[in-house]
């Protein structure tokens, strides 16, 4: 496989919520996302009502997709910030651990600097958090008399049947 | 590249569809959208061109219940299928955890057809994948036209590793959902053996 499969668990999923809100405080901003590269949406903090998550997720991804491919066109590494201002509304996204994206929603009442300043506080605090999430699912991966059970293990043909029953 | 949130007890997978232009992948993508429970799936969203030309991608979300306790979603995508915008479609791979080949039924875009599968091939491999060992799906779509060729020689021509083929009419949702249940439970026997 070319990335490894992502896998999150409770206390880093509580970390990353944790360090969302307060990004979402500290930034005066609306929404705070995070995404991974492949478009799914991993944690999302802020007013999310009229707003298309999984929507969000992948274009977001499909944007910095497109971007990357770009900054590789004129031979740059990435390009880690793109910011899209709108009448009212503004994205802040960027990438954190080269794996995640991190997106910020703000209108008027914040400004460009503040979060762009708040987010790189932000990104700092989840990139020890995904080293630690990645680390722990090698650790998983590894060991061969795994104490964790995959759910999936066991999975049998009639469960997958009747996902499609209707 | 399945994303397993053990914490939100979701299984996130995604499957793209590939193909030569115009051989009915988003087609096989709004049949599905306009035949499943409005609670079961998100928006379809069709990043296209003026004339309905995929541009960068379709992408549907679909929740399809729970497996196992875990809620299982899946994420399906097009690429677009005209030659040069070969950019977008080694993008979109990225992360893939099954494919889908839709196949033009008609003779004259066999050739089509095969610079596909084979694109498909080579874009696989640079993103670290491989087509034999990827889950894939074969369907031959526009079976209902005239000028469609028989279905054991396009199986001889196309089929690459004895992967399930399914005749379709994605106009009419022939064939379609039979081609996504493959494939899903391609996807979700490979997470077995993980």
């Amino acid at each position: 496989m070319a990335t490894p499969d992502l896998v999150m668990y409770e206390e880093e999923y509580q970390q990353i919520k944790d360090t969302l809100q307060r990004l979402q405080v500290d930034s005066n901003s609306k929404i705070v996302f995070l995404v991974d590269k492949n478009g799914q949406q991993i944690a999302v903090h802020g007013d999310m009502r009229g707003v298309d998550a999984t929507s969000l997720a992948s274009l977001t991804a499909g944007n910095v997709a497109a971007t990357d491919g770009l900054a590789k066109l004129i031979g740059e590494k990435e390009f880690s910030i793109l910011f899209h201002e709108g009448e009212r509304d503004n994205i802040h996204i960027s990438l954190v651990a080269q794996r995640v994206i991190l997106v910020v929603i703000f209108d008027d009442r914040s400004s460009l600097g503040l979060v762009r300043l708040r987010v790189k506080k932000a990104s700092a605090e989840l990139e020890k958090t995904f080293e630690v999430l990645l680390r722990k699912s090698e650790e998983e991966r590894g060991s061969l008399s795994s104490r964790f059970d995959s759910p999936f293990a066991e999975i049998t043909d009639e469960d997958i049947d009747s996902l499609f029953s209707e | 590249m399945t994303f397993i949130n053990y914490a939100a007890r979701e299984i996130n997978c995604k499957i793209v569809y590939y193909g030569p232009g115009l051989c009915g992948k988003t087609t096989n993508l709004q049949w599905i959208y306009d035949k499943t429970n409005p609670q079961a799936k998100g928006k379809l969203i069709s990043l296209a061109t003026e004339t309905d030309r995929t541009l960068f991608f379709d992408f549907l979300p679909l929740d399809l219940g729970t497996v196992r306790g875990f809620k299982t979603r899946f994420h399906l995508y097009t690429v677009p299928g005209q030659v040069f915008y070969d950019a977008s479609r080694k993008l979109i791979l990225k992360g893939v955890d099954g494919v889908v080949f839709v196949a033009d039924s008609q003779e004259a875009r066999m050739e089509a057809n095969n610079e596909s599968l084979q694109n498909l091939d080579k874009n696989l491999k640079e993103q670290g994948y491989e087509l034999k060992t990827v889950p894939f799906v074969l369907q031959f779509n526009k079976r209902d036209l005239p000028t469609a060729l028989p279905a054991d020689e396009m199986y001889r021509q196309l089929n690459f590793k004895g992967e399930p083929t399914f005749e379709a009419v994605a106009m009419n949702g022939t064939g379609v959902f039979d081609t996504l249940k493959a494939v899903a439970k391609l996807v979700l026997t490979e997470l077995k053996k993980k």
